[in-house]
């Protein structure tokens, strides 16, 4: 056993703090919550590729470092450590260019990756669609052969960003007649190809990062096609094992969770410090010792990946850990806050600069993308502990 | 990084795990339990001839040498088969504390009797006020010619009924500084003025209360420095919090197989349970709860055993532990329902443990408290 970071690893990541020190000195960006997902800023990912950070774990030969999992995980614990706005490259990073890489062919590979790496393409993820939620091998969009390209058409939703990104990473029907695992496959779609239409969907936050993607009669190269046909869900299955597992599970809102901490020592109520009121006490330690739980989840995976060990149950229990730990902080934070904690970053009354009401009301989503939380308890226990499906 | 233990560790795993399934059945474990004695002599005996006592003994002194972490590998198993007895209180209070701060001659007396079972140590330290910290150490001990008198009663006292020696807590000294003027010493079970009576408790562990009236001790069975047991303690506290810890993991594991094996087979409206979503899904709760108390247990025990400062990783594993296995073993009771309310059940000795086990070396909310003072959180943003 060995629970510590390399020294390079730990070089690595004062080189990213003190890069993130500069930004925040220069005014770029302002730590804020849920910014890997909700904050959309093209420049601040460019600078992030310039120096070689997105793609991290990529080989050399396609532009990337050729590092591994852990480092990664370094780099994003920081940039979320940081409340860093990372909208713009998040999906593509964390599991567009590692699917690519395990599926793509030769020509994808060598042009996408090396242009992910540059920040010169993103994705979107095309996955859910109104009746394909949770059960989402019942996708019914549709892909169908028509001499060297498939038209696809159907209709997505939730689709991260793809009112920004460049491309749609899309998972649709090729085989109608196939039982439904069985006959799904992935693509690569241009969003500018003629007959993808955009439409952002508001958040109850106000913010628009997801978006409902209309494909009508969409021509994509049969080049486009990413890995086998049919296979599609073994390949997705994986790449969800990916999408769940890292550290944006437990500190997408960790800007909130280090202004408490803080709150708590400079603020008092009524004339006594918050910090030694005993249920003050009580609920900031247990958040204190369930993040160390939830990063000890999260770590194990990111070991299991770079040990070329395929997680199972593993990340879909540190997702779900990690998320219902995020919606106790945001819960935690509302309640000692008071009145105050109702007012948004509009009001000069507003504390801890206004994030509690926008993380409070993005926490609910946080148990919904990726897998449920009912589902992924139903595959900790299926896939995990073996119980019987019926 | 490293999350799997290494080959020679698993290796003694392996060992622990089938000599425990075969040696410490649970009959044996209800035996013990009504045994006044609280010591299966038996299976010691065989666990001596193993070199479990002396697995953190140092060779010289006729241990094995093994780290921490193995140890705590050994308690894990432990923990699963709900073992009684004195072995906990022996190897890690008793071995670590001597091999630590021990005089040379205190080591060779002591170390290679511990390391082949022939002699049972305790601390003596928790007192009325069931304070786990400096300011709890409120027995005294006056100087007295060559000797000290301690006076004084001390709670909660594992084995002491049993024990060979007890290294027993008490100040030397009057000070404003709650840590200082505490002193260790090592004393004989059998010396005058001691009386100890076995407080009943919930689980097969005997604990005890011990009174000290006039107890005369000679100042070569000080343990460390005059004045500076505090550091000592600090150091047995953190690496028995742990391994305390590590002990939940087991039982918590164990507990979780059985749940497990049980809702695959009992079947009710003609399917298992296990098929049904409300017992899935409180079985991925224990899940959860099983693999996090592991890893936070671990953390700590690995920090301790590379001899890292980790105060903060030792609380924060024994609140979140100490719920974690309450947890685990209410939902084993749940998924088991009717058939493991029964006192012939093994689920309650799981059970009783968890709640005893919660409470020893501090309780989640005493370690929640620490917590929140040790915080020096210093983020930069």
């Amino acid at each position: 056993m060995d629970f510590q970071f390399t020294e390079e690893q730990e070089r690595f990541r004062k080189e990213i703090q003190q890069f993130l020190d500069g930004e925040l000195a220069a005014g770029n960006f302002k730590p804020q919550c849920d910014a890997w997902i909700e904050i959309y800023d093209p420049e601040f990912t460019k600078r992030l590729a310039q120096r070689g950070w997105i793609g991290l774990t990529l080989p050399r030969e396609y532009g990337g470092q050729g590092l591994g999992p852990l480092d990664r995980l370094v780099l994003t614990e920081e940039l979320l450590r940081y409340g860093a706005p990372c909208g713009a490259h998040w999906f593509t990073d964390r599991q567009v260019g590692p699917c690519l890489l395990a599926y793509g062919t030769e020509e994808q590979k060598s042009e996408y990756l090396p242009k992910i790496c540059k920040a010169e393409v993103s994705f979107a993820l095309g996955l859910s669609e109104p009746e394909a939620g949770s059960d989402l091998a019942s996708v019914k969009t549709q892909a169908q052969l028509d001499g060297d390209h498939y038209i696809v058409n159907g209709q997505k939703v939730w689709t991260s960003a793809a009112h920004h990104q460049s491309h749609l990473y899309l998972l649709a029907r090729t085989d109608p007649d196939a039982p439904k695992h069985k006959g799904i496959s992935e693509f690569i779609v241009d969003l500018k190809s003629p007959g993808v239409t955009v439409r952002p969907i508001l958040d109850p936050t106000g913010g628009e990062h997801f978006n409902e993607v209309f494909l009508d009669n969409v021509r994509v190269p049969a080049t486009n096609l990413v890995g086998i046909e049919n296979n599609g869900w073994k390949q997705i299955t994986s790449q969800l094992d990916y999408e769940r597992s890292g550290m944006e599970r437990l500190m997408g809102n960790y800007p909130l969770f280090d202004a408490l901490r803080k709150y708590v020592h400079r603020n008092t109520d009524r004339g006594k410090a918050l910090s030694i009121d005993p249920v003050a006490r009580y609920k900031i330690a247990e958040l204190e010792a369930s993040f160390e739980v939830g990063r000890m989840l999260i770590y194990r995976v990111a070991w299991m990946l770079d040990r070329g060990i395929l997680p199972n149950y593993e990340s879909a229990m540190a997702k779900l850990y990690a998320t219902e730990f995020q919606q106790r902080l945001t819960d935690t934070v509302i309640a000692m806050l008071g009145s105050y904690g109702d007012l948004t970053s509009e009001s000069k009354y507003a504390p801890l600069g206004g994030m509690a009401v926008s993380a409070y009301l993005f926490s609910p989503g946080l148990t919904l993308m990726a897998g449920t939380s009912e589902i992924l308890r139903t595959v900790i226990a299926q896939r995990g502990l073996g119980l019987p499906s019926k | 990084m490293d999350f799997a233990l290494s080959e020679e560790q698993k290796m003694l795993q392996g060992m622990a795990r089938d000599f425990l399934q075969k040696e410490c059945p649970k009959s044996l474990v209800r035996e013990v339990q009504k045994d006044p004695s609280g010591h299966p002599r038996e299976l010691w005996r065989k666990m001596a001839e193993l070199g479990w006592q002396g697995l953190v003994v140092p060779e010289r002194y006729g241990g094995t040498g093994g780290s921490f972490l193995d140890l705590m590998v050994l308690i894990e198993e432990m923990g699963g088969a709900c073992l009684p007895g004195p072995f906990f209180c022996t190897t890690v209070l008793g071995a670590l504390t001597l091999t630590g701060a021990g005089t040379e001659e205190q080591k060779r007396e002591l170390l290679p009797l511990i390391a082949r079972g022939e002699a049972i140590i305790t601390m003596a330290l928790v007192e009325v006020s069931d304070r786990w910290d400096a300011e709890g150490i409120q027995c005294n001990a006056q100087v007295k010619g060559d000797t000290y008198v301690i006076n004084g009663t001390k709670l909660f006292v594992p084995y002491a009924h049993i024990a060979d020696q007890l290294i027993v807590a008490a100040r030397t000294s009057v000070s404003d500084v709650p840590e200082s003027g505490i002193t260790l010493f090592l004393v004989n079970r059998k010396t005058e003025g001691i009386t100890i009576t076995v407080l009943n408790s919930i689980n097969a562990d005997k604990q005890c209360e011990v009174q000290f009236h006039d107890v005369e001790i000679s100042s070569d069975r000080m343990v460390g420095q005059s004045g500076g047991g505090w550091p000592v303690i600090q150091r047995t506290l953190e690496r028995a919090t742990v391994a305390k810890c590590v002990e939940m993991v087991g039982g918590a594991q164990q507990v979780l197989d059985m749940t497990i094996q049980y809702a695959k087979e009992r079947m009710q409206f003609g399917r298992p349970i296990g098929s049904f979503q409300a017992i899935q899904h409180r079985c991925a709760d224990m899940a959860i709860d099983v693999d996090g108390s592991r890893f936070i247990a671990y953390l700590a025990a690995w920090k301790l055993s590379e001899e890292m400062p980790c105060p903060r990783e030792v609380s924060i594993a024994k609140s979140w532990v100490s719920e974690a296995y309450r947890r685990v073993t209410k939902a084993g009771h749940q998924v088991h329902g009717g058939i493991g309310f029964t006192l012939d059940h093994d689920m309650h000795l799981y059970f009783r443990n968890a709640k005893a086990f919660a409470s020893a070396f501090g309780n989640a909310n005493w370690h929640l408290n620490k917590i929140v003072n040790d915080d020096t959180s210093t983020d930069v943003i």
